[in-house]
């Protein structure tokens, strides 16, 4: 029983009694208000023994949210607070703005780990503190995340791109080529998430461009591509951020997007929509994303605890079925692992342990990293992205 | 002078009133207000159009290269002027569907219809502009309610989202309730006596309503339309949701150019040129509206 219950309790025998004055009355009324008052901080602030530490992290929509974090918080008593961002340009602004120190965990796509270590905004890591050794061959020593021999970023997850369609109008082996988009029946019904990076990678292999990476090409190639692109241009039904992209493949107005794949597809194919990724002949564009540390972080050693959860077997099992958008697993624990929780999801993404799988794609070089463009500047590609939405 | 125009010369305010400390104090409010959340950032604006960007990061300095870059693309002009064509189209299309319908509840029906009516045009802003857009994608996709009932006639389908009539649909589910509300206001004031005596003097329906209730009510007209255009010219939601960002327009390239590099001085010379255009618009279209007749 709370004090201010004892008080109330107290009270009321005496207001029952027949010479209860006024100023008695008021008297009560004013030691149950006093009590009430002082009581109220001890409910709303919980003991101090059991306050949770905050660890901060800036990410993609969908990783601090509960299905991620929530199994971690509990283990350790902690809140982990997410700053979401769109895009890394995005990301870097945002840390750009922000103190030193302000984020703990910084989740990035593979191609900004780079940008995020010459501005000096991370910490080198230690490999043998991480589960490295369980990473596929194909990730164990990822170049976009080692600087020389120093490690930046531990990885957590990763996906393709490549064509997505509507498969009550395109069939996959359609759809297996990047020349479908151009198809008469197609018109007006092609979609662009509104990124120029991931969609000129895509029509850069349409135009053969995959030695050594759709994203490192000569002044000739790069104005055959802008070529190609404008020519696509009458065939375009919009172009769409996260949403809309998903709004769109749902609801029929789009039926195919190149530069997309399962980590859109995937969310609409759960809510019943006919819609589906293919890996294209000419090849596909892959994605990762991975954590590392703040620099200035003053929860390294809690920062380091949840990487090593989100790559255990269990982290790796949430990861995979994201509800935001889901990812596959470099980690072959995290393969078996998913083979026991949910073998129908191991199978969707490809990461079944008997039989062609998603990294026989990397083996056999259909895949290519996604980049920022290595012979001409990000502003070229920008600014051509944006005279192409305006022809 | 008109009759009419004698009637309001005589009830107009002195033109010249002296400033006490009274009307001052009261006043101040509304000074600051614009000076905080608007001079100053408009200054804040400007200065840093002038900014480069380096490593994502905006570094202080005094170099016109992002207006020379904006200015010298063609895709930030054919951005301009298509804006300026949309917010036109949308401002006619709006102002012409918002007269009859704030004419008849001026003119036509009952006070308690019309206290009614002004409720249900008030509602929709009780609900999330975009939330009203996206729900239009569900009347207005292929396979949508309109399509659905335009097949049991054996009509379509037809493309009503991802182009410019999706954008306008947009456009006037913003602008719509607004331009009925501040018309009504207008015409509810008119003088039913100076309607009485044109008819009286032989004056008919039509020509009424463009010669006395039209010329009396335009400062409402007109400031429905400018709130009209000021939206629509500035919409970011309508273009990009129902229009597919098929083309851009200029808000649509402010996100692009911040999105990409973040070049939020570049945005910022973007931005400066739609808050000049639509001052001088506004600025035309309220001495247009408070102007006398000569």
């Amino acid at each position: 029983m709370t004090d201010s219950k004892k008080d109330e309790d107290r009270l009321k025998p005496q207001a029952a009694q027949p010479d209860t004055g006024r100023r008695k009355i008021l008297k009560g009324a004013g030691a149950v208000t006093a009590a009430s008052a002082l009581s109220v901080p001890m409910i709303l602030v919980p003991p101090r023994a059991n306050a949770a530490t905050e660890l901060n992290m800036i990410a993609w929509y969908g990783h601090g949210e509960p299905d991620m974090v929530e199994e971690f918080e509990a283990m350790h008593n902690v809140k982990i607070k997410a700053k979401y961002y769109a895009g890394g340009d995005n990301m870097l602004a945002l840390i750009a703005q922000s103190p030193p120190g302000t984020y703990d965990l910084i989740l990035s796509d593979g191609e900004f780990v780079k940008l995020l270590k010459e501005a000096g905004y991370i910490d080198p890591m230690d490999p043998n503190e991480y589960n490295m050794g369980d990473l596929y061959d194909e990730y164990s020593h990822f170049d976009a995340h080692w600087m020389g021999d120093t490690l930046y970023s531990v990885i957590v997850r990763f996906g393709y791109l490549g064509v997505s369609f509507n498969s009550d109008i395109i069939s996959p082996e359609e759809a297996s080529d990047y020349n479908i988009l151009w198809d008469s029946k197609l018109t007006g019904k092609v979609g662009h998430f509104d990124w120029h990076l991931p969609n000129l990678g895509c029509l850069s292999l349409r135009d053969g461009n995959n030695k050594p990476s759709p994203f490192d090409i000569n002044s000739a190639q790069w104005s055959q591509l802008q070529e190609t692109t404008l020519s696509l241009k009458p065939q375009v039904g919009g172009y769409f951020d996260y949403g809309g992209t998903f709004a769109s493949l749902k609801n029929g107005e789009i039926y195919a997007m190149c530069g997309i794949g399962d980590w859109i597809t995937g969310v609409v194919r759960k809510d019943g929509s006919p819609v589906d990724s293919v890996l294209p002949k000419q090849g596909g564009i892959q994605w990762t994303e991975s954590y590392s540390i703040g620099k200035g972080s003053k929860k390294q050693d809690l920062a380091k605890e949840f990487i090593r959860y989100i790559t255990s077997p269990k982290g790796q099992v949430r990861s995979i079925q994201m509800a935001a958008y889901p990812g596959m697993s470099p980690y072959k624990s995290g393969w078996t692992a998913i083979n026991e929780a949910n073998p129908e999801e191991a199978k969707r993404q490809r990461m079944t342990l008997d039989g062609p799988n998603c990294i026989d794609d990397l083996r056999e070089g259909r895949i290519h990293f996604r980049q920022t463009p290595v012979q001409q500047s990000l502003e070229d590609w920008n600014d051509f992205w944006s005279e192409y939405k305006n022809a | 002078m008109t009759p009419t125009e004698k009637i309001h010369s005589t009830r107009s305010l002195p033109r010249y009133r002296q400033v006490t400390l009274y009307g001052l104090t009261w006043s101040m409010p509304i000074v600051l207000w614009q000076l905080i959340f608007f001079i100053f950032p408009l200054i804040f604006l400007f200065v840093i159009s002038f900014w480069l960007v380096k490593n994502y990061r905006m570094v202080p300095g005094f170099d016109s290269i992002n207006w020379i870059k904006m200015f010298s693309k063609g895709y930030f002009w054919d951005a301009y002027w298509r804006t300026l064509g949309y917010a036109g189209v949308a401002t006619i299309v709006t102002s012409v569907l918002a007269f009859p319908c704030a004419f008849a509840l001026a003119f036509k029906v009952s006070p308690k219809v019309r206290r009614w009516a002004l409720f249900f045009l008030i509602v929709p802003f009780f609900t999330s502009y975009l939330v009203r857009i996206y729900s239009w994608q569900i009347f207005l996709n292929d396979n949508g309610i309109f399509n659905k009932i335009f097949a049991l006639v054996g009509l379509g389908p037809f493309q009503l989202l991802n182009n410019f009539f999706g954008t306008l649909v947009g456009y006037l589910t913003l602008c719509l309730p607004l331009a009925v509300v501040l018309q009504l206001i207008s015409l509810a004031n008119v003088d039913r006596t100076l309607i009485e005596a044109a008819h009286n003097l032989g004056c008919g329906r039509l020509r009424t309503v463009f010669q006395v209730i039209i010329p009396l009510a335009k400062i409402g007209i007109i400031l429905g339309a400018v709130f009209t255009f000021i939206l629509a010219f500035g919409d970011f939601v309508s273009p990009y949701y129902l229009g597919g960002s098929k083309p851009p327009t200029l808000s649509i390239l402010i996100i692009d150019t911040t999105k990409s590099g973040q070049q939020w001085p570049r945005a910022a010379v973007v931005a400066i040129v739609m808050i000049l255009t639509l001052l001088t618009i506004m600025f035309a279209s309220v001495a247009a509206a408070y102007r006398k007749r000569t």
